[in-house]
């Protein structure tokens, strides 16, 4: 019996396990000077699991009495979180080795971040959900305040802790109210529990307290206020992890755990997400018009993104989370690619990232400059790019399922967030001429930019069946 | 006789005080880690309230797991802040300021 429900879960145990021994390692050998070698190793080894997760047979299973689940919806959203963050590990090795902040704690805490993750979007229970998300968020704030000599590095992980700290108390207090008034923690109890007439005001009062502790993981609006400085406060390739894995892990978990617990009162949460979704496109759209450091654009762009990906979980259909998981995973790959492009973006050997120093940058370095004008095209939703693809998708979810009203405000909220995209091409392509920004590439960055736009162009013939995916994907989840 | 209403009135009452004490207290940031102590421990009572009430141990299991991730919790928090005095000398709210927002 434990030997099938160990099996289940070895991708995590095997990560969990690599983690540990790798710290252990590396405090006895070469500290610091291992860094890259376990940055790379630790990508790999992702990389590998990610495979397998996507290739193994099976699924549809469940370990430790339906406390976790195996389904195609859980391994979709593995394989995403898996890539994305090998991706940011081998992007921010030569970044963080030249700035000489590369600890060997980052790779082991993003490793274990990513565990968490992983067992997020598999809970099948309230206890599980809560073990991942803090294993998760604890791993999070550690890796925010990594720079211990920057007062702006610190002060992020400081508000990042304290704000996350103030969600999983609310998330919490739902929990407990959830549990007094169905008698269970298990997502297929709970769902048992509301099917017998209606909601009690209490069980209602808990679905409410966790999508507020869950809009707070995924910084929806009116529960964003983080995202802006702790974007801006992070080391860059911390900025673009958290933009990537653990977005993908806390829309999935509230996807499973809207759809499965409490996927007989549609009705009762729709509204709140739809009204979630509207407020973040509309905030992140036009706050966004006046900034100037990329990063804290990239946390606005962020948020107007997760407000289009919950708008397909708003129509509460099987094809909304399709819509969804699609949004997520072409977000996941454009973000990877423009904050290849941010960490490429130097001046005297020290990290820039106000936008005026893009000026004119496309007649110095074009390809890259083309590379990121179909990123941000891509981003804007621009129709040949992958992101009009995705965009099309929530959209047409939001309108078959009856929310015409989010359907046309998410239009005119993109048309809005266009603006912010377009002023960076504006800005490389007929700025002034002003300081020269250096030349720098890496390999690895250079790769990554030139494949995410790639994808953003190519992608748009059959999107190498990530549809296809995803539909299934989605089928699995609304199946029981 | 005390009854399960009882103590869901004390764990939300210290829910509402955890809560107003995030967002009114301007002086110290120690006092914003004292109330998320005190979010997490008022759902702890309603847990353990719940538990009683329905005579069922999940709920006490709940309150174990949530007890430890508070203790790692505190732990982080205060590692983070100490790093933080080191760099700027001091722990008042009004000075984690270095950007707006």
């Amino acid at each position: 019996m434990i030997q099938a429900d160990l099996t289940v879960i070895l991708p995590e145990i095997i990560l969990a396990a690599y983690a540990l021994l790798a710290l252990v390692a590396a405090v006895y050998t070469g500290k610091d000077r291992l860094g890259p070698t376990l940055v790379w190793t630790t990508g790999v080894l992702m990389v590998l699991l990610g495979i397998w997760i996507a290739t193994a047979p099976g699924g549809g299973t469940t370990a430790f009495g339906g406390m976790f689940i195996d389904d195609g919806f859980s391994r979709f959203a593995k394989v995403v979180i898996l890539f994305s963050a090998a991706g940011v590990l081998v992007m921010s090795q030569d970044y963080m080795s030249r700035r000489g902040f590369l600890k060997f704690e980052f790779p082991v805490l993003v490793s274990l971040a990513v565990v968490g993750m992983l067992v997020m979007v598999s809970a099948g229970d309230l206890m599980a959900l809560y073990m991942g998300l803090e294993l998760m968020s604890l791993s999070l704030y550690v890796v925010a305040a990594m720079r211990r000599d920057s007062v702006k590095s610190t002060e992020a992980g400081l508000k990042y802790f304290v704000l996350g700290a103030l969600s999983s108390g609310l998330l919490l207090y739902g929990a407990s109210l959830v549990y007094g008034f169905t008698g269970t923690t298990e997502f297929s109890g709970i769902v048992q529990a509301v099917q017998h007439g209606n909601m009690a005001l209490g069980l209602l009062f808990g679905l409410v307290f966790l999508i507020a502790g869950l809009a707070f993981k995924v910084s929806a609006v009116p529960f964003h206020m983080w995202t802006p400085d702790v974007y801006e406060g992070s080391p860059t390739p911390v900025t673009a992890f958290f933009a990537t894995a653990p977005k993908m892990a806390a829309m999935a978990m509230m996807t499973r755990l809207l759809f499965e617990a409490f996927g007989q009162a549609i009705s009762d949460w729709s509204q709140v997400i739809a009204l979630l979704s509207l407020l973040s496109m509309f905030l992140g759209s036009v706050a966004a018009i006046g900034q100037s450091d990329i990063k804290r654009l990239m946390a606005y762009s962020s948020i107007t993104h997760m407000g289009f990906a919950l708008m397909g979980l708003a129509s509460g259909t099987v094809f909304g989370v399709q819509s969804m998981l699609i949004y997520m995973a072409i977000y996941v790959t454009m973000n990877i690619g423009t904050f290849a492009f941010i960490l490429m973006m130097e001046k005297d050997g020290k990290p820039v990232t106000d936008i005026s120093a893009l000026n004119m940058y496309a007649k110095r370095e074009p390809g890259k400059a083309l590379a990121m004008l179909v990123l941000m095209f891509s981003m804007a939703g621009v129709p040949p790019m992958l992101g009009f693809f995705g965009k099309f998708y929530v959209l047409r979810a939001a309108y078959e399922g009856g929310l015409v009203w989010l359907a046309i405000a998410g239009v005119i909220a993109s048309v809005i967030a266009a603006f912010y995209y377009l002023r960076i091409v504006y800005f490389m392509y007929f700025g002034k001429d002003g300081e020269e920004m250096d030349a720098h590439s890496s390999p690895m960055l250079w790769l990554a930019l030139t494949a995410s736009a790639a994808i953003m162009v190519v992608g748009i013939i059959n999107m190498f069946g990530v549809e296809g995916a995803a539909a299934a994907a989605a089928q699995t989840l609304l199946q029981q | 006789m005390i009854g399960l209403e009882h103590y869901l009135t004390v764990a939300a009452t210290l829910f509402v005080i955890g809560i107003f004490g995030l967002f009114l207290n301007r002086k110290n940031v120690i006092i914003l880690l004292m109330s998320i102590e005190l979010i997490l421990l008022s759902v702890n009572i309603n847990f353990v309230a719940f538990s009683s009430f329905l005579g069922d141990m999940v709920g006490q299991v709940f309150t174990l797991f949530v007890l430890t991730v508070a203790a790692a919790e505190a732990a982080i928090g205060l590692a983070i802040l100490v790093c933080f005095f080191r760099l700027r000398g001091s722990i008042a709210v009004e000075d984690v300021n270095v950007m707006k927002g």
